[in-house]
């Protein structure tokens, strides 16, 4: 047992797991169930960045999908290329997702520059802008990102290896859960170590924290970069499992069913974006299933569509931080008895509205008294 | 030791501060020799929070200049620790949804060793690095006798266990000057000489003799285990030796010591 020690045994361990765990989940799946599942794991790669941004250390994003736009459409314009000249490999698609998960960080981390500098409403303000800005500049440039219409995403079909008879919705579903397998494991190394606790020191007090040596805006970059590389890999995934890249599938009701899923799962709790993303992706196909059946007008029931969904988030959101501060990983926790220990809640309501109140209140970490 | 470390000795040498129209330090000079305690006291207002402010970096000087082990001290908030310098929070400051153990932790962050990528990858390097920090941590919680507090948030603590968790914070970076922010505010009488005993102990600490510098407005504690004490009024250093001088000093009696002594809540930051 000493090497359950290790947090690398650990969540190796819980990574296996996992992955044997989508391997027989997709299998018993019919191929539509397995595309829904292809949804699941972007939103898991998207919301359990967030919920460090967020949870974490204390930065709200409202324009989360934007960045998971930027991992998508790279994404696209990488398998175009290869597509085009007839690049195929088993390499070819991770090349693709590991370039846009790595171009969404570096725009991640220009974005969080200027949000070290912001706090609160004004974090909240400028990221609901990229939010909306980023999605619209693809029917700026239109030779490029094709507009409202998008870009298709080419990839080759599952390989032969898995029997002719393997679905292509299967193989999507592997490729997004594994994808949101790789994200948890990596984030929930980050949060076991120092930099975890960085950041969540950077969130509860920013002056204590720079004179216990930490960098505020440093660390904030840093948490918004690690934050950016997981929307950017989901937002791939996403992609690939749509088989288009466009603005309508990045939009902002991407971004707040993204905030309503950490909120709901658990803020800060990487367990919390799992159940929060199920949560989110299956009340939203319920939703329209509903929809659907009522046998409405065809453009009444568009409208419909993706209303009904929001305000069910919106309606859940408030409930969660009303009733059950710490969401569904605080309620699980607490029917587990697990001890007080845990970081998340101390019985008030949590952090997402408080973090803003917090932050708008305390003094800037220049001046002032201390 | 055959190369001596250089002493360890801060000067303010005429530093004013101004905001706006007011002057919150008017050319404040002073010392504080290795090894030695000093207190600054005070009456509401008369510039010490600014004071300490400016030589954490917080507030720059309108004018003057800070030194600090022969070199002139730039300060900026987050590189303190690394030149040695520390600070406690008169507000206490803990992280709150940090348990007390891993609030002195972060108090360690400089010494850590294990880089972005080991984390990342969760490195054995990383847990070394990890287990070491905890250990040393505790330690530091046992020395300050509440090591039961380890595992249990700041909030759930009382407000003694609370300053002394941030004491430890303070520690673990094992600074050569440690500014304390008024640290007996809302003790009792067995904390207070806990703390007076704490802070007589720093500067004997062998392997690392510690210099204070001390904020308080309570006398007894001031008085004894203070060296030299130095005394503002409207942001001028009204007088400054040792307690015994203080105390019989006229002007210290008008400016500071003949009224009242202020509520310890008046120098508390504005919530
Ligand atoms: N950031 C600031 N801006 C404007 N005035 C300030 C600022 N900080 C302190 N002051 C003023 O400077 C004076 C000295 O304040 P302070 O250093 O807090 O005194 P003390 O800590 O001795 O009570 C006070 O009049 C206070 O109002
Ligand atoms: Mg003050």
């Amino acid at each position: 047992m000493a090497l359950l020690r290790s947090t690398l045994v650990r969540h190796l361990v819980l990574l296996a797991l996992g992955a044997l765990a989508l391997v027989l989940l997709t299998g018993s799946l019919s191929t539509f169930h397995n595309y829904e599942l292809a949804g699941l794991g972007a939103y898991v790669c998207t919301a359990a960045g967030l919920t460090v941004l967020t949870g974490l250390n204390g930065q709200i994003s409202l324009g989360h999908a934007a960045l998971m736009a930027i991992g998508g459409y790279t994404v696209a314009l990488l398998q175009i290329r290869f597509s085009d000249r007839a690049i195929t490999g088993l390499w070819v698609l991770p090349l693709s997702l590991l370039a846009g998960a790595a171009v969404t960080g570096v725009a991640a981390a220009v974005v969080g520059v200027a949000a070290a500098r912001l706090r609160g409403p004004y974090l909240a303000g400028v990221t609901l802008a990229l939010g909306v800005a980023l999605p619209a500049l693809t029917s700026r440039f239109t030779s490029v990102f094709k507009g409202d219409q998008g870009l298709s995403v080419p990839f080759d079909p599952p390989p032969a290896s898995l029997g002719a008879n393997f679905a292509v919705e299967r193989w999507q579903a592997w490729i997004s859960l594994g994808a949101a397998l790789i994200v948890l494991f990596f984030l929930a190394n980050l949060n076991r170590s120092a930099i975890g606790r960085h950041f969540r020191a950077v969130r509860d007090d920013e002056v204590a924290a720079q004179l216990s040596g930490l960098s505020v805006p440093r660390v904030q970059i840093l948490a918004f970069t690690v934050s950016g590389v997981a929307a950017g890999l989901g937002g791939g995934v996403f992609a690939v499992s749509l088989q288009t890249a466009s603005p309508g599938s990045f939009d902002l009701t991407l971004s707040l069913a993204l905030l309503s899923a950490v909120v709901i799962g658990g803020l800060g709790s990487l367990a919390g974006a799992v159940w929060g993303s199920i949560i989110v992706v299956y009340l939203g196909i319920v939703l329209r299933g509903f929809v659907d059946d009522l046998g409405l007008s065809a453009a009444s029931a568009q409208k419909l569509h993706d209303n009904l969904p929001n305000a069910a988030f919106g309606l859940l959101l408030v409930l969660v931080m009303l009733i059950l501060p710490g969401g569904i990983q605080g309620l699980l926790r607490r029917l587990a008895g697990v001890a007080p220990v845990d970081r998340l809640r101390r019985g008030r309501p949590e952090p997402f509205a408080a973090a803003i109140a917090q932050h708008s209140s305390s003094p800037p970490p220049s001046g002032g008294q201390q | 030791m055959n190369s001596p470390a250089p002493e360890s000795r801060l000067s303010v040498q005429g530093v004013t501060v101004r905001f706006g129209g007011l002057t919150a330090l008017d050319d404040v000079s002073f010392e504080v020799a290795q090894g030695h305690v000093v207190g600054v006291i005070g009456p509401n207002g008369s510039g010490k929070t600014t004071l300490f402010n400016v030589i954490c970096g917080f507030v720059r000087p309108t004018s003057g200049s800070l030194t600090w082990q022969g070199k002139t001290l730039r300060p900026r908030p987050d590189r303190l620790v690394r030149a040695g310098i520390a600070r406690t929070l008169q507000s206490v400051g803990l992280f709150e949804r940090l348990t007390a153990l891993e609030n002195v932790m972060v108090g360690a962050a400089r010494a850590r060793k294990a880089g972005f990528a080991s984390a990342l990858f969760a490195l054995p390097r990383s847990d070394r690095d990890e287990q070491r920090l905890r250990d040393e941590a505790l330690d530091w919680l046992r020395r300050l006798d509440v090591a039961d507090a380890a595992n249990r948030l700041p909030g759930t603590l009382p407000y003694p266990v609370q300053k002394r968790v941030s004491l430890a914070r303070a520690l673990i970076s094992r600074p050569r000057l440690l500014l304390l922010d008024e640290p007996a505010g809302g003790l009792g009488a067995e904390d207070m000489t806990h703390l007076a005993g704490l802070i007589r102990g720093l500067p004997e600490a062998g392997e690392w003799p510690c210099s204070v510098l001390l904020v308080e407005h309570h006398m007894d504690l001031v008085m004894s285990v203070c060296d030299q004490v130095v005394v503002l009024d409207f942001g001028r250093l009204v007088a400054s030796g040792t307690p015994d001088d203080v105390r019989s000093d006229p002007v210290v009696a008008a400016a500071y010591l003949g009224t009242d002594v202020p509520a310890e809540a008046e120098l508390r930051a504005t919530p």
